[in-house]
Order: C-alpha cells, then structure tokens, then sequence
C-alpha cells in the first residue's frame, strides 16, 4: 500500500495518487494537494467544486462529470478549466480526497 | 396475455428480439418492437468508407430482413416512456402498454453540443465517420485532397467505438501511402484523454504504433470550439490546433427520448445496473446496449455478451427467479492498423486488455495486442458473422465471461 506523506500526516493513495480513505480528508490537506497539483491558493470559487465534488460524492457514488459539474455546480466550463487547469473533474476530484472519476472507459 | 416491448431495432434491439422470440410462449407472450428508421447499418463498416474499402451497400440491409416471421414491427418515432404507468407513447399517437420493457435506444453523435462544429465547415472540411453522410462525404472529399494537415479530433468520452479513431488514423497512414501522398500530410491524433486508448498497458502499446507510422499524438485536449475562419480548434485552456481538414468524433449521447422520460443522466444514458442489465429505478425495465450507463465500451461486441446475460436474465425476472447471470463489462475489439493488418484486444470491466493468443489458448488464430494479417482477416470475416449469426442472435463461439486462458498477465 502506498502512502503519502500529506500535512504531516502518512496517508493512503491509490495508484493514481488520489486518497483511498475519504475520511482522511480536511481543508488543510485540500490545500497541501492543492498545491502538489501546481493550484497555490484555494479561492472560494475553488471551495464550490470541491463542496459540490464532495456532496456528489457521498449521494451518488462516483464524481461528478465535467458535464455534470456544469449544469449543477454553476461554475461555467470556461471557469472550472481556468480554476483546475486540464483536467477539472480529475484534479478536483483529486483535491477532494475522491477517487478519480469512472467517466472515461 | 403478456406483453414485451422492445425499443430500438438497432444490434442490441435486433439480437433480443430474436433471442427471445425464439424461446418465449406465443400464447402467452405478445412482443412488439419500436424504431423509426428502416435501414439497418453495419456501424463499424462506416470506418472503411471514407478510405474506399466499404461502399454503402456493404454497409445496409432493411431491418425487417432481421425480424423473425410474424413479429409486431411499429415504425414510429418514440414520443415518451411512462415508466410509472408501465406504457410507451408514440409519435403516431399510439400508445403501447408493457409488462416488461427492453430499452435499447442507442447513442448517437451531437456535433451540436461543441461551439463551432457544425457550422459553415460542417461536411467541408470538418467531418464525422459515426453516420453514413459523414464517412461519405469524406470519402469525397479524400478523392481530391492534395494534402496537408489531418487532425482527428475526439470531443469527449464516453464514445462508441472507443478504437475506431486510432483505427481512422491508421487507415489513412495506409491509404495516404498507396495513393502515394503521405509525404504531404501531417497526421495529428488529439484526445482528451491521457493517452492513445482508456487502458493504460494497450495505450502504451498503441501510443507506440502511432509513432511507427509517424502519426503526432496530443492527450488532455479538451475542446472548447471550432474556429471557422482560421480553421483550428481551440481548447477550454485556449491551446490551438490547426487543421485543412477535421475529422471529428462530436459528444456522443443517448436518445432524446431518455431526456423526454426523465430517465437518464446528463448523457441521456439510462442508469443501469452493471451486472444484471436491469433499470437502476423499474423492475420491469431492462437496458442493453450504447443505451446504458454503463462503464463499458459502447460496441456491438459488446451488446452481444450483453444479449446473452441479459436472455438469461430476463427468463428470471419473468419466472420470479433470482437473476444469475453477471454482465463482467466484457469488450472484444479488431483494431485495423493499416496495410492489411490488425490488432486484437479483449478484455472487461477489471482487466485491461493483455497479450496473448485468442480465442484459442496458446493457438489463436488470432493475436492480443499484436499487428497480424489474420487479425485482419477477423475484421474482415466479422461483416458476414454480424449480418448472418450476431443480429439472428444464434449461437457463437465465444463465451460472454472473459477469460484469462491463453493471456499472458504481468
């Protein structure tokens, strides 16, 4: 099993680096995450997705598509590329301590 | 007297129809099926068009050819599913009561959803091969081209047919060459994905047959809009490709009807469960094919491992047994690679594609994530499987639980 040391914390990741426990997760190792991922500050805008990825989450299952983020989150697709660069729905999953999206087969 | 009906006469649709009627009760059982178009096209023949391999009459048969004697056909668009009131309304204002329901609907291509795509361009210099129009169009297009830059272009996943652009690319390296222009193309594979292909040891593999044959390949590209004017695409982080011409794989989504039902995700992809093929929501409701949401490739091969668990299933459902038959996502996919050649993948829901031999272990014919003729051979073959065993739905010999005899896992 692989760990990660994250604010000051070993923590379990799967093999695509996202945490395994969802449990584990808090605001500060959002944003030690974060920053991992080349994101420096997380605006309030940020904190929407990742509350939203997290609700989503917890009611469905899985993450949430971009698609999905769009049309329920009200971040325009536009804003959610420039808030998490490449791969918004991957790289916020991520930061929110989910596993990364099924999506994409 | 009990009544099924099935929407949808596409392969999924086609396949229970027959797989059924052959089984269930005459006196007891009234089936009927829905679908709107008469033609029947063999989708995977749509690749071979623009490279003149296939024509159209290599590619559609009438859909009544596929109906078993004496079967119920409605040709009508679908207005509503009323799932709560066991009924279907149609476009020709009928109404059709069921006990049970089978939904295979389909997904099709939506250039719509993407800024730009089907615009001015559309069917000029920006195609789709996912419908006849588009691989024919094409096709006339190839016949007079001089050269220059080829990018294809996948707007987002999922897809049908996820190989099919990887195969579109290799065909053209092939045919570029035998006409004698490929020194005049640039061949350009642009993907959202993080790779050449959805699984991570067959994406390494084929990333490497994209560089042999010189094709550039650019992964995480999300695309935001066509520009029409300066002929690029352009992605949500404003990354620029340029193009002569754009062969597009557009958002692919379920049919509007799913929408008009209230029964699908953001997709229009009705929420099935994985193993049983049985509605998430209706008991009486099952989903099979491109129609489903679930986490497997959108192919013909696999509505049919699909058609054999969901039979099952469905006779025990109908009985009040508990159903036994698992789905396990399982895909088998002839990969053309140009040349004369191909590739073969097999593989499901929790194992990624392998080497190996197929179907035989250690014999073959054909080979796992290998470039064969016989691999070939098999794509070819597989037209006369599909019009004359796959849609009758008779017997293959191919099991639908993927098996790891004959794989070489490491």
């Amino acid at each position: 099993m692989e760990t990660l040391e994250i604010a000051g914390k070993a923590l379990e990741v799967d093999e695509d680096g996202h945490l395994k426990n969802m449990t584990d997760w808090n605001e500060d190792i959002a944003k030690e995450i974060a920053k991992a991922e080349g994101i420096e500050e997380l605006t309030n805008r940020h904190w929407a997705v990742i509350n939203f990825m997290r609700k989503e989450f917890q009611e469905k299952g899985d993450a949430p598509s971009i698609r999905r983020l769009t049309k329920e989150s009200g971040v325009p697709t536009k804003e959610l590329y420039s808030l998490f660069p490449k791969g918004p729905a991957k790289k916020s999953a991520k930061i929110a301590g989910l596993p990364k999206p099924k999506g994409c087969i | 007297m009990k009544k099924l009906v099935i929407l949808g006469a596409g392969t999924a649709g086609t396949m229970m129809l027959n797989k059924l009627s052959n089984i269930l009760d005459k006196d007891e059982w009234h089936i009927t099926i829905v679908d709107q178009h008469e033609k029947h096209y063999y989708q995977p023949g749509f690749l071979f068009i623009p490279f003149n391999i296939y024509n159209c009459k290599d590619v559609i048969k009438p859909k009544r050819d596929f109906f078993p004697p004496g079967t119920d056909v409605i040709m009508s668009g679908i207005k509503k599913i009323e799932p709560k009131k066991n009924r279907v309304l149609l476009d020709n204002r009928k109404v059709l009561p069921y006990d049970y329901l089978i939904i295979a609907t389909g997904a099709k291509i939506k250039p719509d959803e993407t800024e730009g795509l089907k615009d001015k361009l559309w069917h000029k210099n920006v195609f789709d091969f996912y419908t006849i129009e588009g691989a024919c169009a094409l096709r006339d297009f190839f016949k007079h081209w001089k050269g220059g830059k080829l990018v294809l272009n996948i707007t987002e996943m999922p897809i049908k047919c996820p190989v099919a652009p990887l195969e579109f690319v290799f065909l053209a390296d092939s045919y570029f060459t035998e006409i004698g222009i490929r020194d005049k193309i640039d061949i350009h594979f642009v993907t959202p994905l993080p790779g050449a292909f959805t699984k991570p040891k067959a994406s390494a593999i084929l990333g490497d047959f994209l560089d042999k044959k010189n094709i550039k390949l650019t992964t995480e590209f999300n695309i935001a809009r066509v520009d029409n004017d300066e002929k690029k695409i352009v992605s949500w982080d404003e990354e620029e490709i340029p193009f002569d011409v754009l062969v597009t794989i557009p958002t692919n989504m379920g049919d509007e009807v799913i929408e008009r039902s209230d029964m699908g995700d953001e997709l229009n992809f009705v929420p099935t469960d994985k193993h049983t093929l049985r509605s998430k929501d209706y008991e009486n409701i099952f989903v099979i094919g491109d129609a489903t949401d679930l986490p497997s490739s959108k192919a013909g091969s696999v509505a049919h491992f699909q058609a054999d668990v969901l039979f099952e299933n469905f006779l025990s459902a109908i009985e009040n047994r508990e159903m036994q038959e698992k789905f396990d996502g399982h895909a088998n996919c002839f990969i053309e690679s140009g040349f004369g050649k191909g590739i073969l993948i097999d593989f499901n829901y929790d194992t990624e594609p392998l080497p190996g031999k197929f179907p035989l272990p250690g014999v073959g014919p054909f080979s796992l994530l290998e470039e064969t003729k016989t691999n070939h051979y098999g794509k070819v073959m597989f037209r006369w499987v599909y019009w004359n065993l796959l849609l009758k739905g008779l017997e293959m010999p191919i099991e639908h639980q993927m098996t790891m005899a004959g794989k070489r896992a490491s």
